[in-house]
Formats: C-alpha cells, structure tokens, sequence
C-alpha cells in the first residue's frame, strides 16, 4: 500500500491507495507554526489500524521549504561567488554574506583567472567568527569546469557543517540562477533535514521502517536521503502534486490541459500524453529565479472564493480573495455564491448569497440571478483565456534550429481536466462557452495526495563532451573522464543514460521500469581555419515525468468507483 | 535585480542545424558560444529583456525587396527565410512598442545581398535589414529610415539597394576596401541622382582601434543622423571589426562595440558578419545587448583584452580624421554634387560587374534610372549572370509618381520577351511582384 501525503495552505490531504483503489482518505488542518505536528498527525491517522509492513511507499508534499524561503525564518548563509566577464555580480547577490572573489572560467571550461587562496582565507575567517555554519560557492562557467568551486570547498570544508556547490545544482547554464538555486539549497538543508529526519524518527516507532520521499516541483519524488544534498529541490511541490493526480486521467497520446480551481487561485499545467510539460529552466519563488525544474504552471487569482465587485460598471472577479463565500459566512459575494444562487450548490445559506448579490443586482439594474449568470460568465471567460495564454506561452518557446521551427510539436489541447473545490460546477458552464471537452477528474478533492502517491522517481543528466580538450563530464554528478578524438554523440548519450539509470536507482527509482529518453543531443564540429579540431558535444537525458508503473488497476478502481 | 533601462527585445536564432558547409566561417558552431554566455549571464531573466520566437518571413516579404533568379526557392533555404524572419519579428515589437529596442542575432548574414540575387555573395543570399525595413515600410506608418553600417566588411548589397532611395539613408563603416572584400565602399560611391548623399561610406584603415571608431560615430555619423533625422535606425551589427577575427584586420572590442551602442541608440540591431566565435562574439554580443537595454557593460571585457596592445597608430588617427571631414563634406554639400553629377552624360545609367564569391557566379548589369524629382525613380536592371541567365528587373518604387509608374511599366510591358529568360515587375505602389512568362 502507498501512502501519499500533500500540505496544502489549509488543509492537509492523506490517502491510502492499495488494492482496491483509494482505500482512506482523511483531511487534517495544517497549522503553519507546526508543520510536524500536521504531518504525524496526518500519517497516525491513515495508518490507524493498518499492519505497518504492508506499506511499501510513503511519498510526502510539504510547504516546508517553501515556508521557510517565503517567510524568510532561514538561517544566515555564506556565498562565495567567483565571476569573470560579464554582468557585475554584485547584481545577483542573495543576501548579506555574499563575496565576489577572484577566479574565472570561460565558455569553454578554460581557466582565466586563479582563485586566491589567501581571499579565500580571509572570507572563511570571517563568516567562521560570525557563526555561520553553511556556506555556497558558486563560480560562472563552472558546469564546463568546476575546478574552482572544488578548490574553494577544499579549503573552506573544515570550517563548516556543509558546503554546497553549483554544479552538482543543475547542468543549465544560468549563472545568477545558479547562485541563487545553490543558496536555497544551503539556507533550508538545516530545517529540511531535522524536519524529515524527525518524520522518519516518528514513524520508525510506529513500525515504519522505509525510507520516505519527498515529492518535487516536476512531479517526480526522490528519497529523504537523495534529497539531503539538493533540499531546495521539494519547493513548491503543491501544484505538481494536483497535477500528477490528474495524469492517470490524461488521454494517451492527446494533449490535455489540468486545471486546479481552487478558492483563490486557478493552477493549470499541460500534459503531452499523459507527461507533464516541464518549464526549461526552472521555477521562481518569491524574488528568486531558480534552476529547480519544475512543471510549466500558470496561476490567475481566480477561484471560488475570489471577489466579485463593481469596478467602473462591470463585472470583477478576483484576484482579491476576502473570505469564504457567503453562503458559507463569508464578508462578501463570490463566485461560490453565483452557484448558490443558481441553486447548483445547496448545502449552505442560499439567503446569505441574495443578499450579498442585492446590491450588485440595483447597480447593474437586472435581476440577482442574471448577476449570478454574469459573475459565471465573467469567470469562465477569464479562466479560459488564461488557459490560452498558457498554451501560446508553451508554443512560443524559443528554438535554435531550423528543424525545429519547422516541425517543431505545438500544443493544441482539446479536452480540460478540472479538480478543485467548484471544479463540478466550473466544468459543467465552461464546456457550454468553449470547445474544450471537459472532465472533472474522479477523487478530486483528495487528487494532490494521489498525485503524490503514485508519482514516479525522476531526476535528469547534463552530460557534456568536448574532444579538442579530451574531456567528458557531468558536473551534477561528480562525473568526469578523459575521452579520445573518436567520442561521438551516441556514447555520450549512452554514457549519459548509465549515468541517469544510477542515479534514478539511488534516488528510489524501480529498476525494471525506467523510462528514461532524450532531451537534446546536439554535436558541433569545431573547426579552427580550416581544420575540425574537435566535437563539442552536449546531450541532456531525463527520467520522464509520470506515474510508478504496476498500479494501472489502482488508478482504474479510483475512477470507478 | 537588474533592471533593463529600455525594454529590449531579442530574437536568438542561431540555426544549430544550417551551414554553407561544414568548415565554413558561416557554420552551426558560429554562434555556439554566444549562446554559452548569453544563457550563463542569464539575459532573459533581466527584468525588460524579453525573447521573442521568429516567424519566418513569407515569399511576399522576400519579393517586395529582391528579383531572385531564377526563382526565391532556388536562391535561399529555410535559415535565409527565419534569419530575415528574426530581424522582422523585432521590427514589428519595436513598432508595435512591445519593446523599445531589438537585436536580432541571427544567422546566416544578408548584408552583400544585392536587390537582384542569383546566389550567394559574401556568405548572404537575402538582404535581411531590407526585407524587415520594406515590410515595415509596408504595414506602419515610417518612411525615413536610417542604415548604419558597423560590419567590417562594405555592405554593398544594403547599398545597392538603397542606392537611389532618396527616404533611406545608409552609411556603412567598414575596412578600407582596398585591403579587404567586398573591395567597395569608398566615399565617392554616394548614391544615385535621385538619392545624391543619401549614401555615405567611411572606409576606415586597417588595425583602426576603439578611439577610431567612437571617432567616427560621435563625429561623423551622429551629426548626420541628426540632420537627416530618421523615423528609426537599423544597425547592421557585423562584429568582425573585433581584434581576434580571422578574415579581417581591425582592432576593435566588446568594450568598443558596448559603447558604439550606446552612442549610436538603433531602434533594431541585426547581427551580420563576425567569425571570431569564442574569443569575440561572446563578449561583442553580449555587451551590445547590455548597450541596448542600458545595463552596465563595464565588466564585459575579452579574457585577453589589452586596451594597450590594440591602440591605434597616430597615422590612423590622422587617416580617419581626413576621411570623416570628407563624408561630412559630402554630406553637407549633397545637392551641389547632384547638379554636378546630372552635367555628366546620361547619369542615370551605369553598367558594373558583380562577383558573387560564395557561389562562383559572375553577373553583368545595366542600370538605368529614371531621374525625378518627385520619387525614388523607376528602375531598369538588365542583367546577365554566367549561369546564363538574361533577365529584365524593373522597380516602380513606393510612392513612385504617375510618371515614373507609367515608365517602369511600359519598360515591363515593351520588354521583347525574345531578349530574356525572365522579365519581372516589382511595383511598390501595389505591393506586387509579376514575372513575364517567357519561353
């Protein structure tokens, strides 16, 4: 049996999935100041009663993280930062301690400039009488080499509990990104790793002995222990988790749009036969533009909570969100309240929802259900065009060749799935105003746990050739080789491949049912005068997003029953 | 958070897939590295900065500019068509006023293109800033426009095809044309009778440095821009002039061509020649985008930049003093040479000679023009290429007057279709291109 668990702002969802579909589900309130506490108390529930070894699998989604970057409550950092031409990166500083100090590296992996020990020294006996205990060093470039961001943790390893890299961060090149990933990493590692290894503590004593995972921002999980050296990485793994727990329900080989319709905010992501659309470089939150992969996700501030008012004779709904809706004892009419008084939704105060739209009815001059039908309309109008700007942002990503512009895939979605709180309602009036065919997926008020449960390990490799300087490597992975002339891009895709398959395996993936493909695999000659002097070869490979294989039948009993 | 100070608009394009062939200057690789830096600077993560996805150009497009013989699919590939698209697509954003200003950086070139194309010369097939500029010209409303030239090499096609548009000034710096390709570009090739001025060529010495060129922006091409005051400027940013390029000679930097851009503030910027592609490019590129979105530009410097090692001799100093004076003075005095130019005999023909060096291909032209004082002129191009083709072109230009229309199309219309393998009408005035069936 899996267990999958996602925090959410209010609640937190738990499922039990095993043999006969979703065999429990429980929601718990998600007290904020205690995250621990919701989480125990959302796993001692749904384990109540069950024999603790027929759990194979525990996969948790938490704001853990992403509270502590957003609330800022994250302990002091070092960075050491190490540039050479460019923008001044004084520009990408991240916080307080954070030092510019000689060393660079070009394009092409070639040093520049040295690093100074003597600077690095000084730096190291600085941050050290200041107390600080986690330290990033980030150089530009240093994915091509990272000779001397492994020269700076050197010297600076016995000074602090954890230095981060990085290059082990990702294998895109984006330098302030970098930085910035590579700081999230040292600032949350000490609240992440007491928290989850606290979870592990706990559960141990209930008889639960496995390794827990930790769903990420691609809808992929690793486990706790994978997740140690890259913890940033299970930021914002909220709206991932509601979009896997739509995958099982995704057409195969169509493209379809998810939408979550929560009460705030609508999340959509895209799915190209039943896999994610990922976002190229990787998620931001708050003021930080990371190297985290994550889905490609667009978010409005419309849901069934959102505000609807007067602004200049017409109709607005959201993104302010002031309450509840009235039905429920909220301070103001919502979109919620539109159904209420189209009598779609009937288990709360009807009357309240009246009297909030009376007073938009006298404005407008029409009747309290014609604002209803407007307020709908409105809604459904804005969330429609939102899913095509989604849509056109993911067909207007740049390409580098011309194949590509060519026959470059476009998304062109022709059914919607919906979950979320007034996703029934929504479905129904959305599919009368568009052409979309639209679904509401089954289970959805518990599909976040689901997703989280059922996602599969994922993880990438950035490998990168060039045999004019003999070398090969992957800097994620601490791999590199020495390569002769002949090295082609065929062997480094299949180097690249072991590479991935090793680190899927360590990371918790199954072994049997790796679906690993090719992002890119580009080959250049080099050629200097007239002469080819080398290959520079750059090949990208990925676990695909998607669900854990042998559970097709699980998924068929959560749709059916 | 950095900050772009004018919202900037890029089109990367750097077709990883096309080449002239593989070891060619004009390669997949060209711009490998400038993808490398300008990916790791993290440029489209600047708040105003912003990618923008080409659309190709269409057949329309590429006919409105150009007489492609035999045919526009014989004479281009896709990259020609998305390359032209790039500068295109920045174009319509700046007009559009999605963004202020725009670098296409694109490839393959089109800057050697003439209006009548058999083949490639100088590694272009289609005049990329042509097409966008006629396009423009086309669907919003600007008229004036301004060319400005920074490539090493001359940009003869831009010329040639400007060469009697009074509304289009085009002044291409360049290395003097007695030490490199295309071998033209001197100061008295200044336009034809009804655009006397309106083309300016500064050929500049050979190992001319940052103090030479800055010289001649600030000096020479600022002060003209001002006067002709244009409703945008294009710059035909070719980065060869850079002190590690292999096929020229000149002592330029990503420093200097920072600053050139900041001096120069075009509206749209489209990348054209420039094959020092890890020790240049990289740097050059980035620091014109810097330039344009009104970022810092101070770091952006070669690893083995040496502003010492790369100054000018005072002779060259001397040298592009001289040189500007005359520009300015042409410039000044363009109405004087016209009268001067209209004594000679018959001063709207002239017959010349084209190599085109990328595909082996000679071509014979004669020109004739039809001098007006109220449009650009009628055009008559008869031209012979040694693929053995004979073919009649002739060009009614936007705002042509009703007797330059009625030339341009009884010169259509007469043409013996026994004399040509092709006879073709390119009327501005409806926007349409018609060939002649012949044979």
């Amino acid at each position: 049996m899996i267990i999958g668990l996602d925090v959410g702002g209010t609640h937190t969802d738990v499922v039990l999935l095993g043999d006969n579909g979703l065999e429990n589900e429980i929601k718990v309130p998600t007290d904020p100041s205690n995250l621990f506490h919701s989480v125990l108390l959302g796993l001692s529930e749904i384990t109540t009663g069950i024999d603790p070894t027929k759990i194979q699998r525990i996969v948790l989604s938490t704001t853990l993280a992403t509270n502590a970057v957003v609330q800022g409550k994250i302990p002091a950092v070092g960075m050491i930062v190490s540039s050479g031409p460019g923008i001044d990166p004084e520009c990408y500083c991240t916080n307080p301690y954070y030092f510019v100090v000689s060393g660079a590296i070009d394009h092409r992996g070639r040093e520049i400039e040295p690093v100074q020990a003597a600077q690095i020294h000084q730096i190291e006996q600085h941050l050290q009488k200041e107390g600080i205990r986690y330290v990033g060093v980030v150089g530009k470039f240093s994915i091509r080499n990272p000779a001397h961001e492994l020269q700076i943790k050197d010297m600076l390893s016995n000074s602090f509990e954890k230095v981060f890299m990085g290059h082990r961060i990702s294998g895109n090149l984006n330098f302030s990104r970098r930085i910035a990933t590579t700081y999230l990493n040292a600032a949350v590692y000490p609240i992440h790793k007491e928290f989850y290894e606290a979870v592990q503590k706990s559960l141990a004593a209930k008889g639960l002995v496995l390794p827990i995972r930790l769903l990420k921002a691609d809808g992929g999980n690793m486990k706790f222990e994978s997740s140690i050296e890259l913890p940033a990485q299970t930021i914002l793994s909220g709206p991932a988790a509601s979009v896997m727990g739509a995958v099982a329900f995704g057409s195969e080989n169509k493209d379809t749009l998810v939408m979550d319709i929560g009460g705030t905010t609508t999340d959509m992501a895209i799915l190209i036969n039943r896999a994610p659309v990922l976002d190229p470089l990787g998620i931001t939150i708050g003021e930080y533009k990371t190297l985290i992969r994550s889905l490609e996700t667009f978010s409005i501030g419309l849901g069934g909570d959102s505000l609807v008012k007067l602004s200049g004779g017409e109709l607005n709904v959201g993104p302010e969100r002031l309450g509840p809706a009235m039905a429920y004892g909220g301070p103001a009419p919502t979109p919620t309240d539109a159904w209420f008084i189209k009598g779609e939704i009937i288990n709360g105060d009807r009357e309240k929802s009246f009297s909030g739209f009376k007073s938009l009815a006298k404005s407008l001059g029409i009747s309290v259900e014609s604002v209803a039908t407007r307020v709908i309309d409105v809604a459904c109008k804005n969330i429609l065009t939102a899913a095509q700007q989604l849509i056109d942002r993911v067909n207007s990503k740049p390409v580098y060749t011309v194949h590509e512009l060519q026959e470059g895939y476009l998304v062109r979605p022709k059914e919607i799935l919906v979950l979320g709180g007034p996703a029934p309602y929504f479905a129904k009036h959305l599919e009368t105003v568009s052409d979309y065919k639209f679904r509401v997926i089954p289970r959805w008020h518990v599909a976040n746990a689901i997703g989280a449960a059922l996602a599969r390990t994922t993880c990438e490799v950035t490998f990168f050739a060039d045999t004019e300087h003999k070398f090969a490597e992957a800097p994620e992975e601490d791999f590199s080789q020495t390569i002769d002339t002949h090295f082609d891009s065929q062997a480094a895709i299949e180097n690249a491949f072991r590479l991935l398959r090793d680190k899927a395996i360590a990371r918790g993936a199954n072994p049997d049912f790796l679906e690993m493909e090719v992002v890119e695999a580009l080959q250049f000659n080099m050629v200097r005068g007239f002469n080819t002097i080398g290959k520079n070869i750059r090949v990208k490979v990925q676990v695909k997003p998607g669900l854990i294989h042998g559970y097709d039948e699980v998924i068929s009993k959560l749709a059916s029953r | 958070m950095i900050k772009a100070k004018h919202k900037t608009g890029l089109v990367f394009f750097p077709a990883f897939d096309w080449a002239i062939s593989p070891t060619h200057p004009e390669r997949e690789e060209r711009l490998l590295y400038t993808q490398d830096q300008i990916f790791e600077e993290g440029i489209f993560d600047v708040e105003g900065i912003s990618e923008l996805k080409p659309d190709p150009v269409t057949l329309k497009d590429v006919q409105r500019v150009h007489f492609c013989i035999p045919d526009v699919w014989s004479v281009t590939t896709e990259s020609h068509f998305i390359s032209a698209g790039g500068a295109k697509t920045i174009g319509m954003a700046v007009l559009d006023k999605d963004i202020e200003r725009g670098f296409a950086l694109v490839r393959p070139p089109g800057h050697h293109a003439n209006r009548v194309v058999h083949g490639a010369r100088g590694f272009c097939n289609i005049n990329i800033e042509a097409i966008m500029i006629e396009y423009l010209r086309e669907a919003y409303n600007i008229e004036k426009v301004a060319i400005v030239d920074t490539d090493c090499h001359h940009g003869d096609g831009t010329q040639d095809i400007y060469w009697h548009d009074p509304d289009t000034l085009f002044i291409s710096i360049h290395q003097d044309g007695r030490t490199l390709y295309p071998g033209s570009g001197f100061p008295n090739e200044l336009g034809g009778p009804n655009a006397v001025g309106k083309t300016l060529n500064i050929p500049l010495p050979p190992h001319t440095s940052e103090e030479g060129f800055l010289y001649a922006v600030q000096h020479v091409i600022m002060p003209i821009l001002d006067d002709f005051r244009p409703d945008i400027i294009v710059n035909s940013a070719g980065q060869d002039n850079h002190y590690t390029d292999p096929i020229t000679n000149m002592n330029f930097s990503a420093q200097g061509y920072a600053q050139l851009t900041s001096i120069l503030k075009p509206d749209i910027a489209v990348l054209e020649g420039g094959y020092s592609i890890e020790g240049a490019l990289p740097y050059v590129n980035l620091g014109i985008v810097l330039a344009l979105a009104g970022i810092d530009y101070t770091h952006v410097k070669e690893p083995d930049y040496d502003p010492d090692r790369i100054r000018q001799a005072p002779a060259v100093t001397d040298a592009i003093e001289k040189i500007g004076e005359t520009v300015l003075a042409i410039w000044q005095q363009r109405e004087h040479i016209k009268h001067q130019l209209m004594e000679k005999t018959d001063p709207g023909r002239r017959s010349r000679k084209i190599f085109y060096d990328t595909d082996g291909i000679q071509e014979s032209q004669k020109e004739q023009i039809q001098i007006c004082s109220d449009c650009a002129g009628a055009l008559r191009i008869d031209s012979t290429s040694s693929r053995g083709m004979h073919i009649l072109a002739v060009h009614i230009p936007r705002n042509a007057c009703n007797a330059c229309r009625q030339t341009g199309h009884t010169w259509y219309e007469t043409a013996d279709a026994n004399d040509f393998d092709i006879i073709l009408l390119q009327d501005r005035t409806e926007d349409k291109y018609l060939q002649k069936k012949v044979n």
